[in-house]
């Protein structure tokens, strides 16, 4: 019973608004964070970094991204694959315009382009939503794609249509290009993930995150008790796109490092960025995280499980993991739209009172 | 009473009451060929608790609407502390401290019950979306300060035990006092209640009354309201607007509207021609 909140009391304000107001929480989020930073990094090689922490890592910011937009506010998305796109050409373009500026600064400014282009695709909000907002979303997506295949300028005309990220370096090591030391492109990632988790977080518990919610719940009453739904609204997408933009250059720079827009940033990308918010949980930072690390894993699992253990062939696992996937997003669609981040709420809930459920 | 004086008047109860705040001039609304509000005028006086009743369909709803900004009128216009209105947005319009309760209660449902007090203090939370991303310094200093003045409302409704429950699973009496804790945390200076007691038991009801009446009493907020119970509205109002099929047909005290032919003839169904 070393999980529990009582005699935590809290005496102000401030204490009561903590992330964590639990100290068991708080400690827990703190050896996760020592971990990540300080023994993670020893432990990796080459197959974990690239099959499971980078690909965690730079899915967690996308999905942060859209569970503001989606989760948060309730707008929409299905374009998410084409702002990512954005991201990774802006970052593209910077890193070869700028070679003497760091790469940090270029992920950054990704960011901040992705955000007005995603505003601009957001101002059709105003006017329609649900349905029709996500069919319009759809169209952005499509319409980037064929945007960065066709117009030679944003490639710099390379003969393969590809965009391939030069070597840079962070304090003389590099954390781009064929050479660098996985633990350098991982810490990379996980500093813009932690500072991605740490301002979504702080945006969401105040007055930013409340009129999102307002306008998510119930869009004519919170106009009427004083929150203006065109700025509501598009300031949403503006920090959705800038998360999303950060993903896609560090997804294209980091991760990939050669990229074909349509195979890296399809509309497959848009629903499956959209699936980890579901099954981790519309409306939680936490469940953005959980439901990466669900969908980053499982095919991992289930290939080595499967294939490696067992000896299935390939695409048998493969079909297998859709039809996991599939049936999952219906479950979580249907009985609990706050996906594993709630599963786990309960289950601490439970904790929380255990052994004495009264 | 004059009503269009400007001096303050005191009551049998001892409450201020001042000059005109808002004055509806005139006000004409149509939806299509439905008329619900045809050429009504009257005003709202500092301090004072105004209630607007009518049987279903009156109108009631849409002047509050009206005012809220949420319909805008085909003709008339509306006058607020002194101004007349230019066509404003409704959260213009709550931007200017006009906060209110809806008939159909319209909370958030997805957020706790703190949170919902909390989106009532919209006006007076000013930080930028960068100093929050940052949260610590003025972010938290702000949250913090507004934090302790709904804290003040929460207790003074009685709500404090409900603080963290997700408003969806409120019983509705609660709701309704949440709603009301809500357009309170905006300190505004005229409210809004759309039928607040609607629904409720006697004892809800009371309670309800209470608050109204210590709301007014204690912070000197502006009242209108619409109810349809009349026992409620005589004791509670200080004046009262009548209304049927969009017209006005009583305006006065509670005993003048009472002892008015045409509101009993309404009230009592005596066949329009
Ligand atoms: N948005 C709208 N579109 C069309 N007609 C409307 C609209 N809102 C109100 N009306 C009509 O205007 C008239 C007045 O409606 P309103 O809701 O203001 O009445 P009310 O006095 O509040 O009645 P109740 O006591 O039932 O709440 C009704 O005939 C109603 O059908
Ligand atoms: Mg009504």
């Amino acid at each position: 019973m070393f999980y529990r909140e009582a005699g935590d009391f809290k005496t102000s304000y401030v204490d009561d608004n903590q992330t964590f107001p639990i100290k068991f929480d708080r400690y827990r989020y703190y050896v996760v964070l020592v971990a990540a930073f300080a023994v993670i990094p020893f432990l990796l090689n080459d197959y974990w970094v690239n099959a499971v922490f980078l690909p965690f890592l730079i899915y967690s910011i996308a999905a942060i991204g859209l569970n503001i937009l989606v989760g948060y506010c309730g707008q929409v998305s299905l374009g998410t694959g084409g702002f990512m796109a954005v991201g990774a050409y802006a970052c593209y373009k910077l890193m070869v315009a700028f070679p003497e500026i760091s790469i940090f600064f270029h992920v950054i400014i990704s960011g901040g382009i992705t955000a007005l282009v995603c505003v601009l695709f957001g101002l059709p909000s105003l006017r329609i939503k649900g349905f029709y907002l996500a069919v319009a979303t759809l169209a952005a997506q499509f319409f980037l794609v064929w945007l960065f295949n066709r117009v030679g300028w944003f490639y710099n005309y390379s003969a393969s249509g590809q965009i391939n990220a030069p070597e840079r370096t962070v304090f003389g090591i590099a954390v781009t290009g064929a050479q660098n030391p996985p633990w350098s492109a991982y810490l990379f990632c996980l500093v813009f993930t932690v500072a991605c988790a740490i301002i979504a977080r702080n945006l969401t518990r105040g007055m930013a995150g409340r009129k999102w919610m307002a306008i998510r719940d119930m869009d004519i009453a919170a106009e009427i008790i004083g929150v203006n739904p065109l700025k509501a609204k598009l300031t949403a997408f503006a920090v959705s796109g800038f998360f999303v933009g950060i993903s896609g250059a560090l997804f294209f720079s980091v991760y990939l490092g050669a990229v074909e827009v349509g195979e890296a940033f399809g509309i497959n990308k848009s629903f499956l960025v959209l699936f980890m918010v579901i099954i981790g949980g519309l409306g939680s930072i936490f469940g953005s995280f959980a439901g990466a690390a669900f969908l980053v894993l499982l095919p991992v699992l289930l290939k080595n499980v499967l294939v490696g253990g067992l000896g299935w062939p390939t695409d048998l696992a493969a079909h297998l993991e859709f039809m996991i996937v599939g049936s999952l997003i219906i479950v979580f669609l249907i009985a609990e739209p706050h996906g594993l981040a709630q599963l786990w709420r309960v289950a601490k809930e439970k904790l929380r009172l255990w052994p004495f459920p009264h | 009473m004059n009503d269009m004086s400007a001096e303050t008047t005191v009551t049998a109860d001892g409450r201020k009451i001042g000059g005109v705040v808002m004055e509806m001039k005139n006000i004409t609304l149509r939806f299509g060929g439905v008329v619900a509000i045809k050429d009504i005028s009257f005003d709202i006086r500092e301090g004072e608790i105004r209630a607007i009743i009518g049987p279903n369909g009156a109108g009631k709803s849409s002047m509050l609407n009206v005012i809220s900004g949420f319909y805008h009128p085909q003709e008339g216009e509306v006058w607020y502390k002194g101004q007349k209105r230019p066509p404003m947005k409704p959260y213009q319009v709550a931007q200017q401290g006009i906060a209110r309760t809806f008939q159909n209660i319209a909370l958030f449902e997805g957020m706790s019950v703190l949170d919902n007090v909390m989106t009532g203090r919209i006006r007076q939370m000013k930080t930028g979306l960068l100093a929050q991303a940052l949260w610590k310094g003025r972010a938290e200093a702000e949250e913090v300060e507004n934090r302790a003045a709904v804290e003040k409302i929460i207790d003074f409704l009685e709500i404090q035990h409900i603080r963290k429950t997700p408003v969806s699973r409120l019983p509705y009496g609660l709701k309704k006092r949440v709603e009301l804790a809500r357009a309170l945390a905006a300190e505004p200076s005229i409210l809004l209640l759309d039928e607040p007691m609607a629904g409720m038991n006697v004892e809800e009801k009371e309670d309800m009354s209470r608050f109204i009446l210590d709301v007014n009493d204690e912070f000197g907020t502006t009242i209108a309201l619409i109810e349809h119970d009349m026992g409620v509205v005589m004791d509670l109002s200080d004046r009262v607007v009548v209304m049927d099929y969009g017209k006005k047909i009583g305006d006065g005290t509670p005993d003048e509207v009472r002892s008015n032919q045409a509101v009993i003839d309404a009230y009592l169904g005596v066949a329009h021609d």
